[in-house]
């Protein structure tokens, strides 16, 4: 059984993002790149099945510029057999990653197709969810256990109530979670294999996804600052203000 | 134009947010119809049909929609969404599972959690854990967008009278079924609804300490949410979560105890109206956006806040 894992390179989640001052995106220049944690959760559970004998391959995949070979290595560093790149230097539009995603799902055909449930850059937690609609799959999102049991995928999500679990036909989408598993890291002997694994490059447009473009940014400002608050001395003082200035008690 | 707003829901009761995700609809401009998709929830598809400004509620009663799975659900959307301007729905678990699937089926780009419409296309919405707000404008024949119910004042839930339309079609993708679900009981208010909310980080040290801030919320009338660490230690269930993966929340007041303040836990509160930080570190970064600071150990300033308010 092969599972595909589908990973973003994503500023680094310890990074304070800046607004560039002319307003038009965040500053990502000369900042620290990495895997986006959620996909780093969704390799470690791709291995970790591959290590029960539950799958044979796990696959990489990510859309993006060249620079995106740096976060696959990274993959194939922590037990990835083969990735690929999909290559393009276009604004990354969910629908179109999951356009492309499709395509090459239709070529690897795997049982298991892995996602992060969010990118923390651009947060919009859609690119599994769409992939899963374009291949006619079920999907479960925010998963936090998989387990295969019978021929289906059997998933616990989080959800906001407490938690759910969903069986699934095979092949499936599955997007995770926080607590899914705690990601390993990259032994230096693994980081050497990992040179010498395949790492395909793909250009984005022979795959033949009908691609365009829907949404333009128009500008990109600061959050709101909040004005600077008081230090109170007793919780006496702290109930006071609670009731006589802010009025919220 | 007319928008077209997903109701969220247990087949029993309609949740709060759906009255956010309406206000932001009111604010786009145009009719606003609701869709009720579930199994038996009759009683859902009457508290829609009285929200205030709603012109009609759309009925789909059926098994396949019982659980809301989104193999069933977005085909039934996607269907009856063609002939809609927008598809709004809550930024809740169940929202942000089903609309991507709506948005790839009718071949358009989703717009996540916007906080505030600023005409028929364009939108804000926060990016980077809510470090950059940032401005998008669509060009979707179809708009399909979430809404952050923490961004836009419910409308109210009484004073509409819209009529209620079945709607017969039925899908049944056969490709997921529902095994069963644990749902957290608890008799405070809802995290994301409430007007007050008292949550605890690391600090609280364990589960059953968690028991101050309980009684403190019961005299308070807040519900308790936690930080991650608070949640990834075990000391609370994860839906307790506020932050950029768990929960949003813009209380009157929310008091954090024990909590540090890392950048994904402000994401999930930052919006709040006043902030309480008690913390013993007066280095930690949660003073920085706190209204209100006391640097105190929490043990003995919790039980005296819980006696004085």
């Amino acid at each position: 059984m092969k599972v595909l894992v589908a990973v973003k390179r994503a500023i680094d989640p310890n990074v304070k993002v800046r607004v560039k001052a002319d307003g038009s995106d965040v500053e990502l220049n000369g900042v620290k790149m990495a895997l986006n944690p959620f996909c780093e959760i969704a390799v470690e559970e791709a291995i970790r099945l591959k290590e029960k004998g539950l799958v044979s391959e796990v696959v990489v995949v990510s859309v993006g510029t060249s620079a995106a070979q740096e976060q696959l290595r990274t993959a194939l560093a922590l037990g990835a057999d083969r990735a690929l790149l999909v290559e393009t230097s276009a604004l990354l539009e969910p629908l179109n990653v999951a356009k492309y995603l499709s395509k090459v799902i239709d070529q690897e055909k795997p049982q298991l197709i892995l996602f992060g449930k969010q990118a923390i850059d651009q947060e919009n937690n859609q690119v599994g969810q769409m992939v899963a609609q374009l291949i006619g799959s079920g999907q479960a999102t925010y998963a936090s256990a998989v387990n295969h049991v019978d021929g289906q995928w059997v998933v616990e999500r989080e959800v906001d109530g407490g938690s759910q679990v969903l069986a699934l036909a095979m092949p499936a989408v599955v997007t995770c979670d926080l607590r899914l598993n705690q990601p390993r890291y990259a032994s230096l002997p693994n980081i050497m294999k990992a040179k010498k694994k395949p790492l395909e490059i793909i250009a984005a447009d022979t795959l033949g996804a009908s691609v365009k473009e829907h949404a333009r940014l128009l500008g990109v400002v600061p959050p709101a600052v909040r004005k600077a608050g008081i230090n109170v001395g007793s919780v006496a003082e702290l109930v006071d203000k609670l009731k006589n200035v802010a009025g919220v008690i | 134009m007319t928008i077209l707003v997903i109701a969220e829901h247990d087949n029993k009761a309609l949740a709060p947010a759906t009255l956010n995700t309406v206000a932001a609809a009111a604010k786009i401009g145009g009719d606003v119809h609701v869709l009720v998709a579930g199994q038996g929830a009759d009683a859902v598809a009457e508290a829609a049909a009285k929200i205030a400004g709603v012109a009609k509620v759309l009925s789909a009663d059926n098994a396949a929609y019982a659980h809301q799975l989104p193999e069933n659900v977005a085909p039934l959307v996607a269907e009856l969404g063609k002939g809609y301007s927008h598809i709004l729905a809550a930024a809740t678990s169940n929202g942000k599972n089903i609309l991507p699937r709506v948005a790839a089926a009718l071949d358009v780009d989703q717009i996540s959690e916007i906080i505030s419409v600023e005409s028929a296309d364009t939108f804000k919405r926060p990016i980077y854990a809510g470090n950059a707000i940032a401005t998008v404008q669509s060009n979707a024949s179809v708009k399909v967008i979430t809404v952050r119910a923490t961004g836009f004042d419910p409308v109210a839930a009484e004073g509409g009278s819209a009529a209620v339309e079945a709607v017969g079609a039925a899908h049944d993708a056969g490709i997921s079924s529902f095994v069963g679900e644990e749902l957290a009981k608890s008799d405070r208010p809802e995290l994301t609804a409430a007007k007050i909310v008292v949550s605890g980080g690391r600090g609280m040290q364990n589960g059953d300490n968690f028991k101050h801030l309980y009684a403190l919320a019961d005299k308070l009338g807040a519900a308790v949410g936690a930080s991650r660490a608070a949640v990834d230690a075990g000391f609370v269930p994860n839906d307790m979560q506020v932050g950029q993966t768990g929960k949003i929340v813009a209380p009157q007041l929310y008091i954090a105890v024990g909590i540090s303040g890392a950048i994904q836990h402000l994401a999930g509160m930052k919006d709040s109206k006043v902030i309480v930080a008690i913390n013993k570190d007066e280095e930690a970064p949660i003073f920085q956006v706190a209204d209100y600071g006391l640097v105190a150990d929490l043990f003995e300033a919790i039980p005296e806040l819980e006696k004085l308010v």
